[in-house]
């Protein structure tokens, strides 16, 4: 297979359905110049600036349009620069996008597509790097999708652009250079399926996108010391495969739940609480999480790289886990 | 007042559908007062010549946006007044099946693609069906209807600014009947007419009255014919006044009684029957007769929504999602 980053795998997804479906449309600021790490690169040559619609700093106007354009037919993606600046968004995706099929009984649907990048890379401060997804996991009507690797990129945003439901994309911008085999051809994946990256016995580590790579570090680390870790990513966090989840948690008695977002009302929590229901008399440990502290993202790269979950603090939390039981 | 151009014959049709939309929302508010309707209600009695006026000039697959006060632009667009009642009182037999209620009206298959609840909301959503119409080149537009409130939001600017940009048919259409919600719009803005705002932005807009059925017939052919030609967006402020409060059981002391009886002699229906009977287009018993058959017709759609069955046990949670 051959390897790809994971932002070229994204463009590649991006391409492919512009190819494929004319009812592709792409919305976003500078997106018909490439946008600001080049995922749109090259693609307004291609499909011209009709399909890449490049659009003024209107986040809240620019996302009303293309749920109005999906109501009346076309399949847009709008990319959302920054996941910080969804936040001005957060009105139409919330009151409208997610909310039209149910309140109209069906009538409409809403097939948008909306790209984000989230995460700390680059020392960037509190309004670019932030991990917002579990409000929008909050939101009925909303899917969400938070892809770790090149293959899982390309295959998971096929899959959101051709689903007849607001799906909400999360890109982690410190993965954009990361690269992977990428399946040739069809490589639509599921949404809605966890992927087991890594098969173990003592403790289940479930990591959300960027932290998959610490989560399997670690369990490399653990194994040295003849712990045997399996690592879940979950892949899509709304609607969340807790089976895949609970069934490694009921063979391994332990787990530890990793996220780059703060740990307060993180998906983290939603999470261990379905599990602590699914698996509750399997559970040799009290669950673990590991993720930021309850602070906003700071500027200095010294207290940046405090904030941020690590594989040393993962492999912490499994040591401890093992103490119990 | 009508122009040569205007057919009487059309013009009468107009009219009843002026009073199916006041008998409506007559019969609505009195079943709201026996508790029979519950929820939050949103009447737009009073300004009913902007609903039917603007709508008569669009087609079936034009797009059409509302507001929260907006049963009277559902008719106007063609909704079943049974379905949209039934809606309106959350049964099963409604346009929505219950989910969405008097703010959240969806009768796509007459072009009335959505109201909502939030303030100027549905804005932008016009613009994403006018692009996709754009885009389809079949010469289809989008209207959206919003109040003088929903000047003061981000977003309506915003979408003036794209709307211009991108020379998108959308016809704006302002309700501006003068408060939002309890406050004068004096004390919101300094700008007395929204069509300020869309000529800052480049958009052709005039602001009428209108409790003129004509004069609003007059702009948005105008409008419409703009649009259909790829000229891009053109506003329509429609100076008018509702004779309800915000909200059922708002007293609306905030207005003054002097205002209040200022307008009624303003009423849009009784001005379209003047001219009517000034032209000896219609007798004053068939006017009687159109009102009363307005109320036949709703008091129809009442007792079909009344005995309409609840939303069935499951369709609480189907639906969150599209699955096929």
């Amino acid at each position: 297979m051959p390897e790809q980053t994971y932002l070229d795998a994204i463009r590649a997804a991006l391409e492919e359905e512009l190819r494929r479906d004319s009812a592709v449309y792409i919305f976003g600021e500078d997106v018909a110049l490439g946008g600001p790490f080049g995922v749109t690169k090259g693609l307004a040559e291609t499909f011209g600036v009709h399909r890449l619609v490049n659009t003024p700093i209107s986040e809240a106007t620019v996302m009303g349009i293309t749920i109005g354009a999906a109501s009346a037919g076309l399949r847009p993606v709008v990319e959302i620069m920054f996941i910080d600046f969804i936040t001005l968004a957060m009105d139409q995706l919330v009151n409208h996008a997610a909310k039209l099929h149910y309140m109209s009984g069906g009538q409409l649907s809403i097939p948008l597509t909306v790209r984000i990048q989230c995460g700390i890379s680059g020392a960037m401060g509190a309004h670019h790097s932030q991990s917002l997804e579990a409000w929008l996991a909050h939101v009925p009507g909303l899917k969400v999708v938070m892809p770790a690797n090149p293959a899982d990129a390309k295959g998971l945003l096929k899959s959101a652009i051709r689903d007849d439901n607001p799906v909400v994309f999360i890109e982690h911008r410190g993965l954009y250079r990361t690269k992977g085999e990428v399946p040739d051809g069809e490589t639509a994946v599921p949404i809605g399926k966890a992927a087991v990256l890594r098969q173990g016995e003592q403790i289940t580590i479930v990591a959300l996108s960027s932290m998959a790579g610490p989560a399997l570090a670690a369990a490399k680390e653990l194994e040295a010391d003849g712990i045997s870790a399996e690592v879940i990513d979950p892949r899509t966090i709304s609607p969340l495969d807790i089976e895949t989840i609970a069934s490694s948690v009921k063979k391994t008695g332990r787990m530890i739940v990793v996220h780059e977002a703060v740990e307060q009302g993180g998906i983290g929590a939603e999470i261990v609480a379905r599990i602590q229901r699914e698996a509750f008399y399997y559970l040799d440990s009290p669950i673990a999480r590991v993720a930021a502290p309850f602070a906003p993202v700071p500027a200095s790269p010294t207290l940046e790289n405090q904030f941020l979950p690590s594989k040393d603090k993962i492999v912490e939390a499994a040591r401890v886990a093992l103490t119990h039981g | 007042m009508a122009t040569k151009k205007e057919n009487l014959k059309e013009v009468v049709e107009l009219l009843r559908r002026m009073w199916l939309i006041r008998a409506f929302e007559e019969k609505v508010s009195a079943l709201y007062a026996e508790r029979q309707i519950v929820g939050l209600l949103h009447l737009g009695i009073g300004q009913e010549a902007v609903a039917v006026g603007a709508l008569s000039l669009l087609h079936d697959d034009d797009y059409v946006y509302g507001g929260h006060r907006s049963h009277g632009h559902a008719i106007a667009k063609g909704a079943d007044i049974n379905k949209l009642m039934a809606e309106i009182a959350g049964r099963a037999t409604g346009y929505c099946g219950g989910k969405g209620g008097s703010m959240h009206i969806v009768a796509k298959e007459c072009g009335f693609i959505t109201a909502t609840g939030v303030v100027g909301g549905t804005i932008p959503l016009a613009l994403g069906a006018a692009f996709a119409s754009k885009e389809r080149k079949k010469g289809q537009v989008a209207a959206v209807f919003f109040g003088d409130g929903a000047g003061q939001a981000g977003p309506f600017h915003e979408s003036l600014n794209i709307a211009s940009l991108w020379r998108l048919p959308v016809i704006f259409i302002c309700e501006n009947n003068g408060y939002a919600e309890f406050t004068p719009l004096s004390a919101h803005t300094k700008i007395e007419r929204l069509a300020q705002h869309a000529k800052t932005y480049g958009i052709p807009a005039s602001t009428l009255d209108g409790n003129d059925l004509f004069a609003v017939r007059n702009a948005m052919t105008k409008a419409v014919a703009n649009c259909r030609a790829g000229k891009g967006p053109v506003f329509v402020e429609c100076l008018t006044h509702r004779m309800r409060g915000h909200y059922e059981g708002d007293p609306a002391k905030y207005r003054e009684l002097s205002q209040l009886a200022e307008w009624k002699k303003k009423d849009p229906i009784a001005r379209v029957a003047r001219m009517l009977r000034s032209k000896q287009a219609i007798t004053d018993k068939e006017l009687k007769a159109m009102e009363s058959k307005a109320r036949t017709l709703v008091e129809k759609a009442a007792k079909f929504s009344l005995s309409s069955p609840w939303p069935a046990d499951g369709s609480l949670t189907s639906q969150v999602y599209k699955t096929t």
